[in-house]
């Protein structure tokens, strides 16, 4: 499999993702599926890097930055999910609507 | 087959009704993505792939689904009415992006290289010093917010 064959599979990750987040009614499922976009980047990061004809690492570094920030992000998402679902006692984001008032 | 796993791992992370087994399919995604940056030879990206995503993400989504779940784990609708727009919206993308990636020439040289560690590890100290200091103090202030945020009011109280 070469690049173009990673390409696409980060591709379909990275969709697959957009249309959770876009299409899920739970909170805590929609922090998964920025997590997988995240990693579909972190796919074509690596896989940009390994077809480098030099021996580059500017890619890996920045996949490993990526994690890092993504372990924070999902730190704090969940702890803003788990505070807002012991208030409204349902994970469901239909039913924050009322947030927006 | 490790793409099998990656993409097959995902549409059940959104198809799934159960959020448990979505989680369970999270894990599979991560673990096939792990497979892959040993293939692509970033063997220190796939270790810390199974550090943090396997080990740490993962368990952390399962423990906040575990702490929220009020024993109606089956979800009767999980999706939006938005659900048709946004499955449009992904394959576009997704069709477009593709079409990219396919009809552009990356160049003849189409032959995976292996990361050198060593050289990794003095570029991660030298010339990104910067941006690793960043991280550890993000992490730091990731934790502070998390202990903050997930913190129940009344030993808030009691702390005064």
């Amino acid at each position: 499999m070469g690049l173009t064959g990673y390409l696409i599979v980060s591709t379909l990750l990275f969709a697959i993702g957009a249309f959770g987040f876009l299409a899920r009614r739970n909170a805590i499922l929609m922090l998964i599926c920025i997590e997988l976009m995240l990693n579909a980047v972190n796919l074509s990061l690596v896989a940009f890097n390994a077809f480098r004809p030099a021996g580059e690492t500017a890619g890996a570094i920045f996949a490993l930055m990526i994690m890092a920030v993504a372990a924070a992000e999902a730190t704090v998402g969940l702890a803003l999910v788990i505070a807002i679902i012991r208030t409204r006692q349902t994970p469901e984001v239909d039913e924050y609507a009322d947030l927006k008032e | 087959m490790l793409a099998v796993g990656v993409v097959g791992g995902g549409l059940a992370v959104v198809t799934l009704r159960n959020i448990i087994h979505s989680a369970i399919a999270m894990m599979v995604c991560f673990g096939s993505l792990a497979g892959m940056y040993l293939l692509l030879g970033a063997g220190i990206v796939a270790a810390a792939q199974v550090l943090i995503y396997l080990g740490a993400i993962s368990v952390l989504i399962l423990f906040a689904i575990m702490l929220t779940q009020a024993g109606d784990a089956n979800i009767p609708a999980p999706f939006h009415r938005q659900a048709w727009f946004a499955a449009l919206l992904a394959i576009v993308t997704a069709g477009l992006v593709i079409w990219t990636v396919v009809s552009t020439d990356w160049g003849t040289e189409l032959q995976a290289v292996a990361v050198v560690l060593d050289q990794l590890a003095t570029v991660l100290f030298t010339d990104y010093a910067l941006p690793f200091e960043i991280i550890s103090f993000l992490l730091l202030a990731a934790i502070i917010g998390a202990i903050f945020l997930a913190r129940r009011p009344e030993e808030d109280e009691r702390a005064n």
